[in-house]
C-alpha cells in the first residue's frame, strides 16, 4: 500500500481547492472521489465570489472571507498559468436587489453591522433603484433598490472545479474517483481510509466530503453535524452581454447564459427540481429584470448545500487523531482561494491556528451530532 | 390553474394517438398532448394533409396512419395540439406552454408517447449548413413536399433506405447512397433470419426497397472509411476513402442516418430508470409487458421504450390504456387481460423481426465514436471529441462530470444529439462496458419554456385560495 | 437546392431578413426556408460558426431564427403565417432593453 502524506476524501469544491494546496506544497497527496452519481455540491454552485452579507453577526467569518476575496485574483492567476483553464473571475461588483422596503431595509440593517464588524473594511452603499440602474440595466418597478459592493464578484463554478482539478493533476497529485470511502481508521501514526475497491495508507487525512463528512467525522473523533438545504437555479440560453456585475440571485456567465436563483428548501436528501421554486424563482427574476420574461429556460439544475446551523464552515483537527482534519461548508466557491493557500498551507504543517477557531468543531453541543 | 383528467397522454404519433383512442373507448377521462400542429408524430407526420402531388411517393405503410388519425378525431380525447411538454412531476403534473402561456395539467395516470430520435451520426464536418437527417428529408417531403436533387444519401439502416425509396418515386435524382453497414454484419444477422421470417412481410418489404434502389441504377458506394462533409460555410461536398483512395461527390445535401433511439429526456426527467440495450444500442426505460415505468402512474409506449417500429408502437399505445384503464378500477383484470391477449399476441410477432434488424443493421464502431479528435460531438456548445478525451483523462468517471468539466451536454438539446455518443466514448475511454457509465442526469424543463411563462405558474399570492 | 413537388396553391408571405418571401402555408418556417435556397439561419454565439436546420423535428435546437423579434425560435416548430418576420441569428441575441 502506497503511504500518502495527505489524503483528501472528497473531490468537490473544498477537497479539491485543499487537495491543489497541498500538492502545491510538494506534498504526495491523493484525492479520493465518489463516482459520476453523486450528490456533488460543486456541480450545483452559483458561482458568486461574495463578500457582502457574510458573517454580519459573525466577525471572524467575514474577516475570513474578506482574506479569501482578496486571495483570489492571485489564485486565478496561478490556475490559469498552470492549467490553462480561464474561470471567467471577475471582481465586477455585486448586487444585491430588493423587491419590497422590508428587504431593503433588513438588507441596509445587516451591511451596516458588517461595516461596523470589520471596523469599516467592509465597503457597501445603498441605491434607490433609480442610482441602482447605474450598474444594473432594466431594472423593472418592483425593484425598490438594492446594495453595491465593490468588493464582490464571480467566477464559472466549474471551470474553477476542472482547474483544481487539472492544477492538482499537474502537480503531481494522485485522483482516485469510484472510491466512496467508508471507513478511516487511526494507525498511529498515520491513517488508513477505505473506499469502494481500495484503501490508501495516508499520513494526514482531510475529510471534505460535504454531507458525508456527517458519518465520517467520528472515525476520527469529530462532529461534523451538516445538514443539506436544496437550492435550485435555473439557466437561460445564451444572450449578448448585458450584465457587467454580479446580483445576488441573477448573474451572466461569460458564454452569455444567465444563472438565476436561488431558493432554500430543507428536503433532506432529494435534490430534484420542484416546480414551485422554479416558479418563484422565475417570478422574481421577471420583477427584477423585466426584459428577460421572453428569455427561454434551458436547463435548470439543483443542489444540497452543506450547511450548519450557524451558516459557519466546519474547519477543525483532531485532537485524539493528530492529522486529521474536517473541512466543509456552503460557501466553496468564495472560500476556494483561502482553502487552496491558507488553510492547505496550515493542514500540511499540521495545526489550525487561532484564526479559525470559530469555525472549529467544540462550537457544537455533542447532541448536534446525532 | 390544474385540470384533471383520468389519463394524459404524451405525443400523438402511433402509441399516443391508439392509447388516447383506446382510452377514451374504455370511458376514461383523456388529454393528448402533442408539440405539432397535427397528429401523425414522426412516421406519420402530417398525415391529415402531407401536400405532396402524389402521396404515393410515401408508400403504403405511411397511409396506416390514416386510420388512427381518423379514430382520434372520431373520440372524445381533449386533444391540445402545437401544446409542448416541458415537465412531468412526482406528484403526476405536466408542465406544458401553449402560445406563451403555462400551466400545470393533473392527471391520474401519465403515458409518454415521445417516440424516437436518430442515433447521432458525428462526422469531420457534420455541422455545416447542407448536412441533415434522413428523418429531416423525409420532414421535408411529408410537409413541404420539397426534395433535394442530388443529395448524397449515407449510413445504414431501414430508414436510409426508405427515403431513398420515396425519393426515387418521386423521380427526384439521388447522387448517391453511401451504406455504411459493415460488411461483417450479414454474419450475426444470419442465425436471427429464421426468427425474422415469422415476423410478417417485414422482411419481403425490406427486399423489395433494396430491389427497387437497385433496379433504379443508384450510384451504392459500400467499404468506406473516412466519410466527411467538406466546405465552408456550407457543405459542397461529401468525401470518403475507399480502397486507399480518396473521392469526393460534389453535393450540397447530405442526409444521415444509422438508426434511432428513443428519446429518453422526457422518462428520465420524470426519473424513470433506464437502463442501456447493447443490442439497440441505446438507453430504454425499464418497462414491464404493460409499458409500466418505475414510476408510479407512468407508462412509456411505442419506440420511447425501445425501438419497435409503428404497429409495434400502436400495440403498446392499445396495451397501456388497457393497464392503465384497469389501474384505475374501471376494469377488471380478467377483462383487461382478455382484451389485451391478442394485442400481446400481434406484438410478439411483429417484435421477432427486431434480433434481426438490429444485428444486420448495426453501425460500425467508428461512425458511433469518432476516431478524430477534432469531431464536434456535442453540438450544442461546439465540444469535440478531443476535448472530451482531454477531459476524460482528469479521471472524469462519467458523463455528468464530464458535463461539468467540458460544457458536453449543457445546450438546448440536453443531449439528445450528443448523448450516446458521449455514453459509448466514456466507455471506450475508460475500457469499461457502455451500461457502467451511466448517462445525464436530465431535469426539467425538457424543452425551453420562458422565465415569463414559468414565473405565471407561481400560485398568486393575493388571489383567494391561490387560484 | 430544394424543389417542390407541391400542387400549385395559395402562399403566404413572410419576410427572411427583410426580405419578401412567397411561401406555401401549413409548412414549418424552416421547411419555407430550405425551399426558398436559404441554407444557413445562425452563426453559433461561440465560435461563430454557420449553422442550418438539421434535424426538423424539433431536437438539435440548430435551426435558430428570430421570429417577430423574438429570439431563439426553432424555425421547425413554428409555422409560417402570413406577415412572419424572419431573421437569421448572428451570435447570441440582444434581449430587449
Amino acid at each position: 500500500m502506497i503511504r500518502y502524506d495527505a489524503a483528501v476524501v472528497g473531490g468537490g469544491m473544498i477537497g479539491s481547492a485543499i487537495a491543489y494546496g497541498l500538492a502545491r506544497r510538494g506534498l504526495a497527496t491523493v484525492m479520493l472521489d465518489e463516482g459520476d452519481v453523486a450528490f456533488r455540491a460543486a456541480r450545483g454552485n452559483f458561482g458568486l465570489v461574495w463578500v457582502q452579507g457574510k458573517g454580519a453577526d459573525a466577525p471572524a467569518y467575514a474577516h475570513w472571507t474578506r482574506r479569501s476575496s482578496d486571495l483570489w485574483p492571485a489564485l486565478d492567476a496561478e490556475l490559469a498559468e498552470a492549467t490553462g483553464v480561464a474561470t471567467g473571475y471577475a471582481r465586477c461588483g455585486g448586487v444585491e436587489i430588493c423587491l419590497s422596503q422590508d428587504e431593503f431595509d433588513t438588507l441596509a440593517a445587516e451591511l451596516e453591522r458588517l461595516r461596523v464588524a470589520t471596523n469599516g473594511e467592509f465597503s457597501y452603499a445603498m441605491h434607490d433603484r433609480a442610482s441602482l440602474g447605474q450598474y444594473v440595466p432594466g431594472l423593472g418597478a418592483g425593484v425598490v433598490g438594492g446594495s453595491y459592493s465593490v468588493l464582490d464578484g464571480h467566477v464559472n463554478p466549474l471551470a474553477l472545479l476542472r482547474a483544481l482539478h487539472a492544477g492538482f493533476l499537474a502537480r503531481g497529485g494522485i485522483y482516485r474517483p469510484g472510491s466512496r470511502v467508508s471507513r478511516i481508521s487511526h494507525q498511529q501514526p498515520g491513517f488508513e481510509i477505505a473506499g469502494d475497491g481500495e484503501t490508501v495508507a495516508a499520513e494526514r487525512v482531510v475529510l471534505a466530503a460535504g454531507l458525508g463528512n456527517r458519518a465520517l467525522a467520528p472515525f476520527v473523533g469529530l462532529v461534523a453535524p451538516v445538514f443539506p438545504l436544496r437550492g435550485e437555479i435555473l439557466v437561460t440560453e445564451k444572450l449578448a452581454p448585458f450584465l457587467e456585475v454580479a446580483t445576488l440571485n441573477l448573474r451572466q456567465t461569460v458564454e452569455g447564459g444567465c444563472l438565476i436563483g436561488a431558493s432554500h428548501d430543507e428536503a433532506g436528501f432529494d435534490d430534484r427540481s420542484t416546480g414551485a421554486a422554479m416558479a418563484a424563482i422565475a417570478r422574481r427574476a421577471v420583477t427584477a429584470f423585466p426584459a428577460l420574461a421572453d428569455v427561454q429556460i434551458v436547463r435548470s439544475w439543483g443542489a444540497l448545500r452543506v450547511m450548519t446551523r450557524d451558516d459557519l464552515p466546519i474547519y477543525a483537527q483532531s485532537p485524539r487523531c493528530p492529522g486529521a482534519f474536517v473541512a466543509c461548508g456552503h460557501s466553496g466557491v468564495t472560500l476556494a482561494a483561502a482553502h487552496a493557500t491558507l488553510l492547505a498551507d496550515w493542514i500540511a504543517d499540521g495545526t489550525l491556528p487561532g484564526e479559525v477557531a470559530a469555525f472549529g468543531a467544540e462550537r457544537f453541543d455533542v447532541r448536534d451530532a446525532s | 390553474m390544474t385540470a384533471a383528467y383520468d389519463i394524459a397522454v404524451i405525443g400523438a404519433g402511433p402509441a399516443g394517438m391508439a392509447a388516447a383512442a383506446t382510452a377514451d373507448g374504455l370511458g376514461l377521462a383523456t388529454v393528448l398532448i402533442d408539440e405539432q400542429a397535427a397528429p401523425g408524430g414522426q412516421i406519420y407526420r402530417n398525415i391529415e394533409g402531407a401536400p405532396l402531388a402524389d402521396r404515393a411517393v410515401l408508400g403504403a405503410d405511411y397511409e396506416a396512419g390514416a386510420a388512427l388519425a381518423a379514430a382520434l378525431r372520431g373520440s372524445g380525447v381533449d386533444y391540445l395540439d402545437t401544446t409542448t411538454v416541458w415537465r412531468v412531476t412526482p406528484e403526476n403534473e405536466i408542465g406544458v406552454t401553449r402560445a406563451g402561456a403555462a400551466r400545470l395539467i393533473s392527471a391520474k395516470h401519465i403515458v409518454i408517447a415521445t417516440g424516437a430520435l436518430e442515433r447521432p451520426m458525428p462526422l469531420p464536418g457534420w455541422t455545416l449548413p447542407g448536412v441533415m437527417t434522413a428523418g429531416a428529408a423525409q420532414v421535408m417531403l411529408k410537409s413541404a413536399a420539397a426534395v433535394a436533387p442530388g443529395a448524397v444519401f449515407a449510413g445504414c439502416g431501414p430508414l436510409l433506405y426508405l427515403i431513398v425509396g420515396q425519393y426515387l418515386r418521386a423521380g427526384a435524382p439521388i447522387a448517391a447512397l453511401i451504406d455504411t453497414t459493415p460488411r461483417t454484419n450479414i454474419w450475426r444477422a444470419a442465425p436471427l433470419l429464421p426468427r425474422a421470417l415469422a415476423a410478417g412481410n417485414y422482411l419481403a418489404k425490406g427486399l423489395a426497397m433494396m430491389r427497387d434502389i437497385r433496379r433504379a441504377g443508384v450510384r451504392v458506394i459500400r467499404g468506406v472509411d473516412g466519410l466527411a462533409a467538406l466546405g465552408e460555410g456550407h457543405l459542397r461536398a461529401v468525401g470518403y476513402s475507399r480502397g486507399g483512395r480518396r473521392a469526393t461527390i460534389e453535393t450540397e445535401h447530405l442526409f444521415l442516418h444509422q438508426g434511432i433511439v428513443a428519446n429518453v429526456n422526457l422518462a428520465m426527467a420524470a426519473g424513470c430508470a433506464h437502463h442501456w440495450d447493447a443490442r439497440q444500442l441505446g438507453w430504454r426505460p425499464a418497462c414491464d409487458g404493460w409499458g409500466r415505468s418505475s414510476v408510479d402512474g407512468v407508462s412509456i409506449a411505442g419506440d420511447g421504450a425501445g425501438i419497435g417500429g409503428a404497429q409495434v408502437a400502436e400495440l403498446d399505445g392499445r396495451l397501456a390504456a388497457l393497464d392503465a384503464a384497469c389501474r384505475l378500477g374501471r376494469i377488471e383484470v380478467a377483462e383487461r387481460d382478455r382484451r389485451a391477449a391478442p394485442l400481446h399476441a400481434a406484438r410478439r410477432r411483429d417484435l421477432r423481426i427486431r434480433p434481426f434488424l438490429e444485428a444486420l443493421y448495426r453501425p460500425a464502431d467508428d461512425q458511433r465514436v469518432p476516431l478524430a479528435d477534432d469531431v464536434i460531438v456535442c453540438r450544442c456548445e461546439d465540444v469535440t471529441a478531443g476535448d472530451i478525451r482531454a477531459a476524460l483523462a482528469l479521471g472524469c468517471p462519467g458523463p455528468n462530470q464530464l458535463k461539468a468539466f467540458t460544457r458536453c451536454g449543457m445546450g438546448p438539446c440536453q443531449g439528445r444529439l450528443c448523448g450516446p455518443t458521449v455514453t459509448e466514448l466514456i466507455a471506450a475511454e475508460r475500457g469499461v462496458p457502455v451500461a457502467d457509465v451511466g448517462y445525464y442526469r436530465l431535469r426539467p424543463p425538457v424543452k425551453p419554456v420562458t422565465l415569463g411563462e414559468l414565473a405565471g405558474t407561481a400560485p398568486s399570492s393575493d388571489a383567494p385560495g391561490g387560484a | 437546392m430544394f424543389e417542390t413537388r407541391r400542387s400549385p396553391g395559395p402562399t403566404v408571405r413572410i419576410a427572411f431578413d427583410g426580405a419578401p418571401l412567397d411561401v406555401a402555408p401549413g409548412q414549418s418556417v424552416a421547411a419555407a426556408l430550405l425551399t426558398a435556397g436559404v441554407g444557413a439561419t445562425r452563426r453559433t454565439p461561440d465560435s461563430g460558426a454557420s449553422r442550418g436546420p438539421y434535424c426538423m423535428i424539433g431536437v438539435c435546437f440548430d435551426c435558430l431564427v428570430v421570429i417577430d423579434g423574438q429570439a431563439n425560435r426553432q424555425a421547425c416548430m413554428v409555422t409560417v403565417r402570413d406577415g412572419m418576420r424572419v431573421e437569421s441569428q448572428a451570435g447570441a441575441p440582444d434581449i430587449a432593453p
